[in-house]
């Protein structure tokens, strides 16, 4: 891998503000939509769509406002492993606690 | 300095100095602007993954309690004031867009435009701030407040008819929601009140005409950090305004 | 096979006319410098004061422990000195010695960069070690914590008078500190590279670094907020970890560990990267398995973060979710294996000398074995209930923390000496050092193995009169560990205005850093160099003639 085809770099991209525009305006009504619907009763589904659209504004927000659409692979893959040892905090220390119990009532 | 050493091409990283492209603020141990400039930026990444961490710890937190105390949480989001929580999620996007427009204001090397939306971040990030501060001061005033002057009458004997009154048991846990709500808004909120010194700073920078020839970097980098900030909130939000509302 | 290089003449060799060291002058010169050499020296100075202080509370443990009862000093006190003891030597010692020091000395000079990518970011964690280490020597003036480095809640939150919140603020700093450090190593490692210098040309310790540096910027931060809600938790008593408002106290243990685990990965990672450079310098040979030795580091480095719920076995944890860390803690021994099995087929047939740091190296090879099938045993369920909390726990950590990393950060410091300050070292005295260190080292430790084994419990000031014969050996031999650790802190020094000149490659080694001049120009390299040839190739070297990398100024 020489440096000249190297994925890790890319050229800068700039961003206008009709996308900007779009993104925000997307962000408001779902942030709208998502204090409706916690007025909803739906039972467990209440939190999951309230984190499924909280993950989707930051999905946008990272994309287009932090501009990762645009960017490298290598900073796309920083974002991933950012996620990924999150995932690692909460579910291995779930483990523990959903399995705490077990066998014991 | 010329135009191009702000779009870079990715062969000009490799090669040595262009002797023709050679502005001020390319430190020496840097082979190009581009270099310099992504250096810069994967840094920031870098340190917005620490953040990630940083919060993730209390996100953990949240989960595991949420998950013990149900009808707790239940209890003590619903005080929350949530007109306040949803205007202050609107500022908070707004001022996330007059961010991503500075750092475009900068790319096109619009100095007054730049310095126009740095202000405007500034004051909603202030906006944000001073809801904040109502919020906070009406927890006060009604004692939830983890500590020694924390009351669980308000879960016990609720005001607000259409509320299900909680064991004695079950509203000392509130405690451990509120616990968590200042803990989590608390340290956005510094987040945020380091971020508006640094704005401060920026306007400074930007009038004199630091960010406009092609230095974007700081902008950029400052931009990362302030959308960051806005996606935590994005998170706080429903996790913490918005259980069980329907109640 | 080996190639065979003789060593250098030393004699014709000179000083260099200028160097990074007489570049300039002045206080104001080393404490603003962006410059990645001297912030290595000054973190060189820094380490070293915790080191002794750290190290004298271990002797003053150590002492108390020669005899039966608590009579050299009151058991609160005790607790005191290896609570201090403790996190002094981690946070202020392990986790910043070889990455804070040797690390960033050189890093740039491997990749082939004139620096790393933020100098300024590089100082400032410098400065925030200072802060966070003088906020912990204050808490330890001022009276000490008496928690034990793990901050054990509710203990540390609610039970003790001591100046926990202050060690937390001290921590924290040092913690940003080594953030600071690994974001720069990375950026470095990824953006700095010199034309030429792919990953798979990088040197090993480079890898190894990278893999720690990943460790340092996703752990920490746990730890930080951890330590965020400990404070908290004393000054506004907000209960989150307080077991009486509801909170948990094992989820204090879950976030500290998350941190604290890897953390030991941060600790002996570095030091694996030393011994890679050392064992294939003073075998002439190239790394056997160079592939997979580098991804075995960054297998330590993921692997880490899965493993943490292995201190927390006996703290009331569900039994199912402890089977399955027990299974993942073994699948560490892997990686590390990999590594051992691979530094001894470089051996195998190697044109061996017995300089000092490979003197060091052979340490670190045994005791960091030994501690890390040590750790096999501590990792089985059944096992641990017996060990954990004994003496074999503490012996345990000790044979790879001392015996391991310390090993290797005096091999890196011995070997790379000549690089950093342009003298040798006095070979013979630091020869002897490196054996009694070693047998210092054994005796200190390998009695504890026993003494934990036979149920003699960690943290108590006072013990049966039945332990009393393996506790004398274990500190007659801290006592010549500690001469093996004085002798480098008298000679080291000694070297600097008396020491022979060492010439640009005193050790013939390949790595791009020992091709410039001994001190290095504070630009590192006149030109960038051009990497045309893999990591360890003593071929090049010998016919290095042809392609001289660079000028000296």
């Amino acid at each position: 891998m020489t440096e000249k085809i190297d994925p890790e770099h890319q050229e800068q991209h700039i961003v206008g503000p009709p996308v900007y525009l779009t993104i925000v305006i997307t962000l408001l009504v779902l942030t709208a939509v998502t204090t409706g619907v916690a007025f909803i009763d739906l039972g467990v589904f209440n939190p999951i769509i309230a984190l499924a659209i909280a993950c989707f504004k930051a999905s946008l927000v990272v994309l287009f406002f932090m501009h990762i659409k645009y960017s490298s692979r290598l900073l796309k893959m920083t974002v991933l492993c950012g996620l990924f040892t999150f995932m690692l905090l909460m579910t291995l220390t779930m483990t523990d606690y959903i399995s705490r119990a077990w066998g014991m009532w | 300095m010329d135009s191009h050493s702000v779009a870079t091409a990715p062969g000009e990283l490799v090669g040595g100095v262009d002797p023709h492209s050679h502005p001020s603020f390319l430190r020496h141990h840097f082979e190009s602007v581009g270099q310099q400039r992504e250096a810069a930026s994967f840094g920031m990444w870098i340190f917005l993954l620490t953040e990630v961490m940083f919060f993730g710890g209390m996100f953990c937190a949240y989960l595991i309690f949420r998950n013990w105390y149900h009808p707790a949480f239940v209890a003590g989001s619903n005080t929350l004031d949530i007109t306040l929580g949803t205007t202050n999620t609107a500022v908070l996007i707004g001022s996330s867009f007059t961010m991503a427009m500075a750092v475009y204001s900068a790319e096109m090397r619009r100095r007054s435009q730049l310095i126009l939306f740095l202000t405007l971040t500034i004051v909603l990030g202030f906006a944000f701030l001073g809801i904040k501060a109502v919020e906070y001061h009406q927890k006060f005033v009604d004692h939830h407040i983890p500590g020694p002057n924390f009351s669980i009458q308000e879960f016990v004997h609720p005001s607000n008819p259409h509320a299900i009154p909680l064991s004695p048991d079950m509203a000392q846990k509130t405690q451990i929601y509120f616990s968590l709500y200042f803990a989590m808004t608390g340290m956005h909120a510094l987040h945020m009140i380091i971020g508006i010194s640094l704005l401060f700073f920026m306007v400074w920078r930007a009038s004199q005409n630091a960010y406009t020839e092609g230095h974007i970097m700081p902008v950029e980098n400052f931009g990362l950090y302030w959308h960051f900030v806005d996606i935590v909130w994005i998170f706080l939000f429903p996790l913490l305004y918005l259980i069980s509302r329907y109640r | 096979m080996s190639t065979i290089i003789s060593l250098p003449d030393q004699a014709t060799a000179r000083l260099p006319r200028k160097s990074f060291l007489n570049e300039e002058y002045g206080i104001k010169s080393w404490l603003l410098t962006g410059d990645h050499k001297r912030i290595a020296i000054l973190y060189l100075v820094s380490i070293t004061f915790f080191f002794v202080i750290g190290g004298a509370l271990a002797g003053l443990i150590r002492m108390e422990l020669l005899t039966p009862p608590s009579d050299l000093m009151a058991t609160d006190t005790y607790n005191k000195v290896f609570s201090m003891h403790g996190i002094i030597m981690i946070f202020l010692f392990l986790v910043p010695s070889v990455p804070a020091t040797i690390g960033n000395f050189l890093i740039p000079l491997m990749v082939g960069a004139r620096d790393l990518a933020f100098p300024k970011i590089n100082l400032l964690s410098w400065y925030l070690y200072m802060a966070g280490g003088l906020i912990i020597f204050a808490a330890m003036v001022l009276g000490g914590v008496d928690s034990g480095w793990t901050f054990t809640t509710p203990l540390s939150t609610h039970y003790l008078n001591t100046h926990v919140t202050t060690a937390a603020i001290g921590i924290f700093l040092a913690g940003f500190s080594s953030i600071f450090t690994g974001l720069n190593f990375i950026v470095t490692v990824h953006r700095m590279r010199c034309p030429g210098m792919t990953w798979f040309r990088l040197p090993l310790f480079v890898w190894s670094h990278y893999a720690t540096s990943i460790i340092m910027i996703l752990g920490t931060p746990v730890l930080a907020i951890t330590l965020v809600l400990v404070a908290l938790e004393r000054t506004l008593d907000i209960g989150v970890f307080d077991p009486s408002k509801g909170g948990d106290p094992l989820l204090f243990q879950h976030l500290f560990w998350f941190y604290s685990h890897p953390a030991v990965y941060i600790m002996i990672l570095p030091g694996m990267a030393v011994i890679s450079e050392v064992i294939s310098t003073f075998s002439r040979k190239r790394v056997f398995g160079y592939t997979a030795v580098a991804f075995s580091s960054v297998a330590i480095a993921v692997f880490g973060f899965l493993v943490w719920e292995h201190h927390m076995f006996i703290m009331g944890v569900s039994q199912y979710s402890a089977l399955v860390f027990s299974l993942l803690t073994m699948l560490v021994a892997v990686p590390s294996a990999i590594k051992i099995f691979n530094w001894t087929m470089t051996l195998y047939r190697g044109s061996i000398t017995f300089e000092t740091p490979m003197l060091y190296a052979f340490g670190f090879m045994g005791l960091f074995t030994i501690g890390g099938l040590t750790g096999v045993f501590l990792a089985t369920l059944g096992m641990d209930v017996h060990l954990t909390e004994t003496y074999f726990i503490v012996a345990h950590f000790h044979f790879v923390m001392v015996g391991g990393m310390l090993m290797a950060y005096l091999a890196g410091i011995h070997f790379w000496w000549p690089k950093m300050t342009g003298r040798m070292y006095p070979e013979a005295i630091s020869k002897v050092s490196a054996i009694v260190t070693f047998i210092g080292f054994i005796v200190t430790f390998f009695p504890q193995f026993l003494l934990g084994y036979l149920g003699m419990p960690r943290r108590y000031a006072s013990y049966p009169a039945d332990f009393q014969v393996l506790n004398v050996f274990s500190t007659a031999g801290a006592t010549i560990l500690g001469i093996g650790y004085l002798l480098p802190m008298l000679y080291l020094p000694w070297s600097l205005v008396y020491g022979a000149i060492a010439g640009d490659n005193p050790w013939q080694a390949t790595g791009l850093e020992w091709q410039i001049q001994s001190p290095p120009l504070t630009v590192n390299f006149v030109e960038i160099p051009v990497m045309d040839h893999e990591a360890y190739d003593y071929e090049w070297l010998a016919n290095k003639t042809v392609h001289e990398v660079q000028t000296v100024g």
